[in-house]
């Protein structure tokens, strides 16, 4: 589906409400929930995955040098996380502005 | 043991079929316990999603967070549009459709869908012996309508129908034990799993799947919007929740019970109830008797567990 969620209208949809465009909800940025974000200390990071296997929004996988970084257009700031990290290379911070 | 859960999830499947920008609750247990166990099976699959949560917040038309195909049903016929699936699926092979081989068929609801609401339909289903997979996601309660109480929410705990005050202490009837309803059935494989052991869960739900005729998975995910607990602790309560005994994880196999953690000794369920607003109620006379019906039921299960592993031995003989 080419189209924003704003732009779209009844018209778009298909019969039955078939939705043919699989994983589509890629396009919402739930990252604006969040009053939280996660903080790195990549110096201690093992690139273990494991935050990335208990991230509850699917969101987190591995940077250019490896390391594991959440995705901040969808990251909602739960903090699980930076509670699953074994080494703590996770601090959660007051989201700004 | 502690490098061996460091180092396994790096070889997990990285590709989700659950995708994000969901519109699940910040810190949801159920979507990471959705996550992982359709990250456990391949993309072969159909899913088969029941009213609740985890079908709201997936499918905002017209969107969808899902990369399998999906349908959505209502609360109490999941089990019976799996199994029409299952069995149009065969039929359409049997016709010389050209179909993938191994498809399999994935229901899952949450506790309401499962217990309550689709009961009637699961037991049908589990009678006739289909071949699918039923996957029971129990947050404890009607949580995407606004926290109502279901068979599934456990003694003691608040919610907006069983709320908590001076003529009430919240519910006032134990949690129903929907795993050995399944079992009763005599359905090859039953399981309890919870998202604070994700291996485990992942190879339950693997398992499952691989299994012919009608599996049963119950899993436990914690809900920190209806249970009043810190985001951030979701894992932290599901492991609790196993440690204390509130949810032991066992699996039967054929009828064959087995425990899947060898736990030294139970922790006391105060550490897992002073953890949620839901529970915060309640005195320590409610406590000890929450204690004591958990002692109950976890000795039970391990009795059974003790029987399985002597019947399983002179089976192999």
């Amino acid at each position: 589906m080419a189209k924003s969620e704003h732009e779209l209208t009844w018209k778009d949809l298909e019969i039955g409400c078939i939705v043919t465009d699989p994983g589509s909800a890629r396009q919402y940025e739930s990252g604006t929930w969040r009053s939280q974000r996660p903080t790195y200390d990549f110096k201690k990071c093992i690139k273990c995955g494991l935050c990335a296997l208990n991230c509850p929004e699917g969101c987190i996988g591995p940077n250019k040098e490896g390391h594991f970084e959440a995705d901040m257009f969808y990251c909602k700031g739960c903090g699980v996380c930076s509670r699953e990290c074994p080494t703590r290379v996770i601090t959660m911070a007051e989201e700004e502005e | 043991m502690e490098k061996y859960a460091v180092y396994v999830p790096r070889l997990v499947k990285k590709k989700d079929n659950f995708a994000p920008g969901h519109r699940a609750c910040i810190g949801c247990g159920e979507a990471l316990a959705v996550r992982m166990a359709f990250k456990a099976v391949g993309n072969n699959v159909i899913a088969v999603s029941a009213t609740g949560c985890m079908e709201i917040v997936a499918s905002q038309l017209p969107f969808t967070s899902w990369h399998l195909p999906w349908i959505h049903t209502l609360f109490e016929n999941t089990a019976a549009v799996a199994s029409g699936i299952e069995a149009g699926y065969k039929a359409m092979k049997r016709k010389g459709v050209p179909l993938p081989d191994n498809t399999k068929v994935i229901a899952y609801g949450g506790d309401g869908a499962t217990s309550d609401i689709g009961l009637q339909a699961l037991s049908g289903a589990m009678e006739r012996g289909h071949d699918f997979t039923y996957i029971c996601f129990d947050n404890e309660a009607y949580m995407n309508t606004g926290i109502q109480r279901s068979s599934a929410t456990p003694f003691g705990a608040a919610t907006t129908t069983s709320p908590a005050g001076k003529k009430s202490t919240g519910q006032f009837s134990w949690k129903k034990n929907m795993p050995a309803i399944a079992v009763a059935h005599d359905i090859p494989y039953v399981a309890t799993a919870t998202h604070g052991y994700p291996f485990d869960l992942m190879e339950k739900v693997r398992k499952a799947v691989a299994t012919p005729g009608l599996s049963y998975v119950h899993v436990l995910s914690v809900c920190p919007t209806g249970w009043r607990s810190a985001t951030d602790t979701v894992n932290r309560q599901a492991r609790l929740a196993v440690q204390t005994g509130m949810f032991p994880l066992y699996e039967v196999e054929n009828g064959v019970y087995k425990m899947s953690l060898d736990l030294p000794g139970l922790r006391p369920v105060k550490d897992y109830l002073k953890m949620q607003g839901r529970f915060r109620h309640l005195s320590d006379e409610l406590i000890a008797q929450i204690q004591a019906r958990v002692e109950l039921e976890y000795n039970k299960i391990l009795e059974k567990a003790k029987d399985g592993s002597k019947r399983a031995k002179s089976k192999g003989r």
